[in-house]
């Protein structure tokens, strides 16, 4: 790739997803170029990069974008804020919503799926303490080619068998062939949208809890504490945010708060200005509460 | 220091799960078949076992179920990693006491992650 070339294409995917890229990446770049190009019958990334510069081809900017921005995915990915959901994030939930039965659940960056199917799960093993209860959970990402085989549910015998535990397997997966596609009421549970981190949040709702993770790892500083920013105004004053294991909110934003002695779990600042919320808050109790747990 | 059984009659799986247990810190002992692994579990009942399926002698179904009614034989966590992918031969292994299933092919990060699933890492 030449240098102008690399110019022009690094501030063409930072503008489009708010991903940096080094110059260290020039490997990684042309990797995931290389099919894309193949597939556009462009003979060399030169090519793809100057019909991307002519702006017309909405279907390569497309794929272009979705290159650079798919990453893996697992079930039950790090293991540990699947647990703090289930004996924190949870029981919370189930004692501030009790009156209203109802709450929402965000996956920010839910790739193929795993993640949001993952707390699908998680909630249909705890169905006992949830009969009446109604709740959403919304799986967004910036790649359409993710969110197609997210919303398949199929996957093959490697990806079922990182972090999913056998016997959420053999319960929620049908073999087919040699991939394993998870259940129809698993599926029904999640409803995916095309969605970029950079534009506003509130067309999406509120929400009582962010799933954020693996995603800021990618965004310069400025980016993250924009995109932190947003996300405050769109988590509700008593619910949490989860951010990936190499992730924080110090030094980039007021708006959270680390939970002490659970790493990953994140709860809103009630000192922080936090600006207009999103309606989903106005049942949320009014004023400000103070977040369970930050002690 | 935990210790490893592995049970497979294929040398060359045996080395590989041994290379991987090993650079996860297990002490790793071979057997070849079910029965050379259930005189294993007499001596010395180890912490951890990974069982193929398919194997002369005794299988490894046969085996855990052998090692189940054993004295203390609830005790090892016992894993499956085999070829048989069959969602029944899967439910199968489980009744009879399982705890995890690799299917394979298997690579170390899928060891790693099912070993982190039964607090073993």
């Amino acid at each position: 790739m030449k240098p102008d070339d690399f110019t022009y294409f690094t501030k063409y995917i930072y503008d489009q997803s708010g991903i940096v890229l080094g110059a260290d990446k020039m490997y990684l770049i042309e990797s995931r170029l290389a099919p894309v190009a193949r597939k556009f019958n462009l003979a060399t990334i030169d090519l793809l990069v100057g019909q991307l510069r002519g702006g017309r081809d909405a279907n390569l900017q497309r794929e272009v974008v979705d290159a650079m921005t798919t990453n893996e995915s697992f079930f039950f990915r790090d293991g540990k804020p699947f647990d703090q959901f289930k004996s924190v994030v949870l029981p919370q939930l189930l004692a501030n919503r009790a009156a209203k039965k109802s709450f929402r659940i965000w996956c920010a960056a839910a790739s193929t799926g795993q993640e949001p199917y993952t707390i699908a799960m998680i909630l249909k093993e705890a169905a006992l303490q949830l009969t009446g209860w109604r709740y959403e959970i919304v799986g967004t990402d910036l790649s359409t080619e993710a969110l197609d085989r997210a919303k398949s549910g199929i996957y093959t015998q490697f990806e079922v068998q990182r972090g999913l535990p056998i016997q959420l397997l053999v319960k929620y997966f049908k073999q087919q062939g040699d991939k394993w596609q998870i259940a129809p009421e698993i599926r029904a549970m999640v409803q995916y949208r095309n969605f970029n981190l950079l534009h506003e949040f509130a067309g999406l709702g509120g929400f009582d809890v962010v799933f954020c993770r693996n995603v800021l790892i990618y965004f310069d500083a400025p980016t993250k504490s924009a995109t932190l920013a947003r996300l405050g105004r769109a988590v509700a004053s008593d619910g949490y945010l989860l951010l990936g294991a190499a992730e924080t909110v110090v030094g980039l934003t007021d708006q959270f708060k680390p939970v002490p002695d659970r790493r990953g779990l994140y709860a809103p600042n009630p000192y922080a200005f936090r600006g207009p919320r999103a309606t989903v808050l106005k049942f949320a109790g009014g004023g400000v509460q103070s977040p369970r747990g930050t002690g | 220091m935990k210790n490893f059984l592995v049970v497979d009659d294929s040398r060359v799986i045996r080395n590989v799960a041994r290379r991987i247990l090993e650079a996860l810190s297990f002490k790793v002992e071979e057997a070849a078949d079910g029965q050379q692994a259930l005189d294993a579990c007499k001596r010395a009942m180890p912490d951890a076992i990974l069982l193929d399926w398919n194997m002369p002698v005794m299988d490894g179904i046969q085996f855990l179920r052998a090692l189940r009614a054993a004295p203390g034989g609830d005790a090892p966590i016992v894993l499956f990693c085999t070829t048989e992918t069959e969602l029944t031969k899967i439910q199968t292994a489980i009744e009879a006491g399982a705890n995890e299933y690799i299917m394979k092919p298997f690579d170390s990060e899928i060891v790693e992650s099912k070993l982190s699933q039964v607090g073993l890492l």
